[in-house]
C-alpha cells in the first residue's frame, strides 16, 4: 500500500490566494496511512524526532479511532503538534528513519500528527490539568516556539509566568515569518490561547534590554528568567547596490506581509512593493516562503538564486516542490555579485556569476567556486535576501556578563541550558543559530525543567 | 498608553502627553518610540520629545504628513494608542564639549529639544537656530529659548525673525565663533545643507535620520542607511549619525519608495475616514 497523498490546493488557484496550500488528511486517509505503520518494537522513527514523540503509540491510537488518545500521546512530548506537523523537516527527522523508508515510502508521520492536532482543535482547547501552585515567578523573553514552550511547561509546573515580547503580536517566527498559506495564523492564535489558559501572562511591545533590563526583572521579583529571543537579525550579501529601493531582507518582506498584513493594503496601512520579476537569494525555508509570497503578490517571474546545487538546498522538500509547482524558477549554482539600479535608485537588474562545485568544505558540502568569465545580468524589479539570520544584539549588549560564544550566540550549559548569569536560562535560535521550530521547542522544554529545579534549590 | 493632554502647536502639528510609565522611566534624549494606532495601522517611529519620570508620561509631537500621522492627530485626550514600543534607538551622548549649535528645521525642533536641553544642563554653551517656512509653523520657541544661551529664529518668507534658510544663519554663526559641535535635525535636504556648511570647517556634526522603519528593533533591516560607506540600521545604530559621513542621496531615495502607496492611503483616508476604503474589503 502506498503512502497517502495529502490533498492540496491546485497550483493555478493557490498562486492567487493566501489560503493554506496543504489541506490535511480526511479521517479515511488518516486511518489508511496509520495502518501502514508496522508498530515497530524498536521504532527507529522516534530516534529521528528531536523531542522523541512516541510515534508508533500515537499512530496505533489513530488506527483504533481514538483521536483524542492520539493527541494526548503526542502532547506528552510535543505541545505544538498542529504546528510541527506542518513545518517540521520530516524528511530529515522522524520520517528519514522510518523502517518503511528503507525499501519504499516512510509513514507520513507529520501529516498524521497534523491530522490528530486538527481533529482535537475541533473539540476545543481541551481540559487544563489541575496544577499545584509554586511560589515562584518566571519571566520568559521572546514568544517564539522556544519561549511559548518554556512558558507552558513552567505554568504546568505551577510557576507564575509572564512572557515579554517586543513585537505587538506573540508567536515569533510563527507569527511574522512563516506565511499564512503554510501555517494559518489562527493555529498560532489557538496555541497562544491555550498557553494563556494555563495562566501565562503575555506582555507585548516590551523590548527587554531597552524597556526593561534583565537586572530590573530580577529586582521586580522574578526568580528565574528564560531568554528565547531567536535569531532575528537579517544578514545581507554585502554587495554593491544592496541599499537600492526594491531590495528587501526576507525578514522585512515577510514581516510586512505576514505581521503587518500588507497583502491586504490599503485595508491595512502597511505597504509592500513587488514588481514583475523578483529574485530571491538563498534556498532555505525562508527563501521559499519569500518566493511563494512574491508569486501570490502578483509577480510574473520569481527566481530562486542559489550558489550551490539542488541537493544542498536546505528547505523542506515539500516546500521546494510546492514552489516549483507554483512556477518559481530555480537558478542554481548562481551567485549574485552586484545589484544594478536606475536614476531613481530602484533595482532594475542583478549581475551574477555561475558557480561549479569544488572540494568539500568544513560543512561537508562541496564548495561552490566561481566559473571564470561567467558574469551575466538579468532584469529584476526586486531582490529579496534570504541568506540567514544572526543574533539580535539589543538584549545581549544591554545584559552585562552574559557570556556569548564566538558566533555571538548565548553560551549555555548543554545539560541545563543555564547561562553564565545565575537564574537565567536560554534556548532556541538565540543559542543554536537559526534552526527549527521543533528544536526551539525542545530547548524550551528542557530549560523549563531545570528552571523549576533551580527555584526549588534556591530557597 | 492613554493620552492625558493634547495641544495644537501649529497647523497640522500636535503635541501629545501620554501615560507610558515604563517608557518614561527609561527614556533618554535621542530615544524614539514605535506606535500603532489601531489593529490595521502601520508601525511608525516618533521621537520622544520630552518625558516626565515622576508623572510617568512621555511627550510626542506629530506632524500630519500622511494617513498614519493624520489618524494620530485626530486622537483626543482619553483615547489610547493600540501599542507603543520603546524607548528605542541609541541615546544621544551628552557631554560637556564647549559650544554647541542646535539647528532645527520645522518639526525637527521636537527631536532637537531633549538633546539641547540635556546639553544645556550639562554646562555647554548652547546656540539654537530655529527655522520654519513661515511664522505660524515655528514650534517650541519658548521651550528652546529656556534651554539655550542664544536663540536665532528664521523663516523662509521672512514673516518672523531672519528671512532665509537656517543654513544662512548657521554659516554666520560658525564664522563668528568657534563651534565645537553642531546638531542638525529637520528635513533631509536641510540636514544635508547644514553638513555642507560645517564640512568646510570640519566641525563635528550630528544629524538624526528618519529612515522608513517597520519594527524599530533591528529585525527587518528596512531602515538601512549608508554612513561612511557602511550600511547601518537607523533604528539600532542611530537615529543619530555623523552628518559629514551620511549618504543623503540614498536616504532621500529610500524615503520615496512607497510614495504612490502613501498617496493612495492618504487620499482614501480623506474620502472614507480612518477605516479606509471598505468597498473591496472581504
Ligand atoms: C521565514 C521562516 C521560515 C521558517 N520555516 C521553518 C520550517 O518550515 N520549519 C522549521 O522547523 N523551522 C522553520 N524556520 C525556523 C524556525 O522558525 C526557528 O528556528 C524558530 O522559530 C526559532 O524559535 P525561537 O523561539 O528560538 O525564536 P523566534 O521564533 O525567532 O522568536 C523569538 C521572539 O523573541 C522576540 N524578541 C527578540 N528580542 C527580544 C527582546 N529583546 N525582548 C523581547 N522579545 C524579543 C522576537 O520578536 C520573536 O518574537 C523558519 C524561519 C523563518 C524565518
Ligand atoms: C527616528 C524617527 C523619529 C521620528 N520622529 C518624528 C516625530 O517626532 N514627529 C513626527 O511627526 N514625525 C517623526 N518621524 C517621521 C514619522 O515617522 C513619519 O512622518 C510618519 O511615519 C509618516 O507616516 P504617515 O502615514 O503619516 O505618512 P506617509 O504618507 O506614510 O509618509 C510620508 C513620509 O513619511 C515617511 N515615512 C512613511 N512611513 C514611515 C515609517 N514607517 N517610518 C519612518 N518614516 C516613514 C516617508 O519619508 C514618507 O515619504 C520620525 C521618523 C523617524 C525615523
Ligand atoms: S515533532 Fe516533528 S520530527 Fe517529531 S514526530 Fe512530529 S513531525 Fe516528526
Ligand atoms: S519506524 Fe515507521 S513503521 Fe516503524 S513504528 Fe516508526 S513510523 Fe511505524
Ligand atoms: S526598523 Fe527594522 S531594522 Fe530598523
Amino acid at each position: 500500500m502506498s503512502r497517502q497523498m495529502m490533498p492540496k490546493q491546485d497550483p493555478e488557484v493557490r498562486r492567487h490566494n493566501f489560503e493554506e496550500v496543504a489541506l490535511g488528511y480526511t479521517p479515511e486517509q488518516a486511518l489508511q496511512e496509520a495502518s501502514r505503520c508496522l508498530n515497530c518494537k524498536k521504532p527507529l522513527c522516534v530516534k529521528g524526532c528531536p523531542v522523541e514523540v512516541p510515534i508508533p503509540e500515537f499512530i496505533m491510537k489513530i488506527k483504533a479511532n481514538d483521536f483524542s488518545g492520539a493527541a494526548a500521546k503526542i502532547k506528552e512530548k510535543n505541545s505544538l503538534p498542529a504546528i510541527c506537523g506542518r513545518v517540521c523537516p520530516q524528511e530529515t527527522q522522524c520520517e528519514s528513519q522510518c523502517i518503511l523508508g528503507k525499501k519504499g515510502e516512510p509513514v507520513a508521520i507529520g501529516a498524521l500528527e497534523r491530522f490528530v492536532a486538527d481533529q482535537q482543535a475541533l473539540e476545543g482547547l481541551g481540559e487544563i490539568p489541575p496544577v499545584e501552585k509554586l511560589p515562584y515567578k518566571a519571566a520568559v523573553i521572546g514568544s517564539g516556539p522556544a519561549g511559548l514552550t518554556a512558558a507552558a511547561d513552567l505554568a504546568l509546573q505551577g510557576l507564575d509566568v509572564t512572557v515579554f515580547e517586543s513585537l505587538h503580536a506573540p508567536g515569533g517566527v510563527l507569527q511574522y515569518g512563516i506565511p499564512q498559506f503554510r501555517l494559518p495564523k489562527d493555529i498560532v492564535a489557538r496555541e497562544v490561547e491555550y498557553i494563556k489558559k494555563l495562566g501565562v501572562k503575555i506582555e507585548t511591545s516590551v523590548l527587554v534590554g531597552q524597556t526593561v533590563t534583565i537586572e530590573e526583572l530580577f529586582e521586580q521579583g522574578y526568580d528565574v528568567i528564560f531568554i528565547g529571543t531567536g535569531a532575528g537579525l537579517p544578514y545581507f550579501l554585502n554587495i554593491p547596490g544592496e541599499n537600492l529601493n526594491g531590495v528587501y531582507s526576507a525578514n522585512e518582506f515577510l514581516t510586512r506581509v505576514n505581521l503587518m498584513k500588507a497583502y491586504r493594503f490599503p485595508e491595512y496601512d502597511t505597504p509592500v512593493r513587488i514588481g514583475e520579476r523578483v529574485a530571491v537569494v538563498g534556498a532555505g525555508n525562508v527563501a521559499m516562503d519569500a518566493a511563494r509570497t512574491s508569486v501570490r503578490l502578483g509577480a510574473k517571474e520569481v527566481y530562486i538564486v542559489y550558489r550551490r546545487s539542488a541537493e544542498e538546498m536546505p528547505a523542506r522538500r515539500e516546500e521546494i516542490e510546492n514552489a516549483e509547482e507554483e512556477g518559481v524558477i530555480f537558478k542554481l549554482l548562481t551567485n549574485p555579485v552586484r545589484i544594478i539600479g536606475n536614476e531613481a535608485g530602484e533595482v532594475v537588474a542583478m549581475e551574477c556569476v555561475q558557480m561549479e562545485l569544488g572540494e568539500p568544505d568544513a560543512s561537508g558540502r562541496r564548495r561552490p567556486v566561481v566559473k571564470p568569465g561567467s558574469e551575466f545580468q538579468f532584469p529584476v524589479d526586486n531582490v529579496i535576501v534570504a541568506i540567514g539570520q544572526g543574533p539580535n544584539p539589543i538584549l545581549l549588549k544591554n545584559t552585562g556578563n552574559l557570556a556569548l560564544n564566538s558566533r555571538g550566540y548565548i553560551d549555555v550549559d548543554p545539560e541545563t541550558l543555564a547561562t553564565s548569569i545565575p537564574g537565567v536560562y536560554a534556548g532556541g535560535d538565540i543559542v543554536t543559530g537559526a534552526a527549527t521550530v521543533i528544536a526551539a521547542m525542545g530547548a524550551g522544554k528542557k530549560a523549563a525543567k531545570h528552571m523549576v529545579e533551580y527555584c526549588k534549590n534556591k530557597k | 498608553m492613554e493620552i492625558v493632554a493634547k495641544d495644537n502647536l501649529a497647523p497640522k502639528i500636535v503635541r501629545f502627553v501620554i501615560k507610558a510609565p515604563a517608557i518614561a522611566a527609561k527614556a533618554q534624549p535621542g530615544h524614539f518610540v514605535v506606535v500603532r494606532v489601531s489593529e490595521t495601522s502601520e508601525r511608525i517611529p516618533l521621537t520622544i520629545a520630552d518625558y516626565d519620570r515622576e508623572q510617568g508620561t512621555i511627550t510626542l509631537i506629530v506632524q500630519e504628513v500622511g494617513k498614519s500621522s493624520a489618524v494620530i492627530n485626530s486622537l483626543e485626550v482619553g483615547d489610547s494608542f493600540q501599542d507603543i514600543l520603546g524607548p528605542l534607538g541609541t541615546p544621544y551622548p551628552i557631554e560637556k564639549v564647549g559650544t554647541v549649535v542646535g539647528v532645527a528645521g520645522g518639526l525637527g525642533a521636537a527631536p532637537l529639544y531633549p538633546k539641547v536641553k540635556a546639553l544645556y544642563e550639562a554646562g555647554n554653551r548652547v546656540i539654537v537656530i530655529l527655522g520654519a517656512q513661515r511664522k505660524e509653523l515655528l514650534i517650541l520657541q519658548e521651550e528652546l529659548a529656556a534651554v539655550s544661551h542664544k536663540l536665532l529664529v528664521t523663516t523662509d518668507d521672512g514673516s518672523f525673525g531672519h528671512k532665509g534658510l537656517v543654513t544662512d544663519v548657521l554659516r554666520q554663526v560658525v564664522e563668528e565663533e568657534k563651534i565645537d559641535e553642531v546638531i542638525a535635525i529637520g528635513p533631509v535636504p536641510m540636514m544635508e545643507a547644514c553638513a555642507n556648511v560645517t564640512r568646510e570647517r570640519n566641525i563635528k556634526t550630528v544629524v538624526s535620520l528618519n529612515a522608513v522603519m517597520v519594527d524599530g528593533t533591528g529585525m527587518c533591516g528596512g531602515c538601512r542607511v549608508t554612513v561612511g560607506g557602511e550600511s547601518k540600521f537607523c533604528c539600532v545604530d542611530g537615529p543619530a549619525f555623523d552628518g559629514l559621513a551620511v549618504d543623503f542621496k540614498e536616504l532621500r531615495q529610500r524615503q520615496r519608495y512607497y510614495h504612490e502607496q502613501e498617496k493612495q492611503a492618504y487620499q482614501q483616508y480623506h474620502q472614507h475616514g480612518q477605516e479606509g476604503c471598505r468597498c473591496h474589503a472581504k
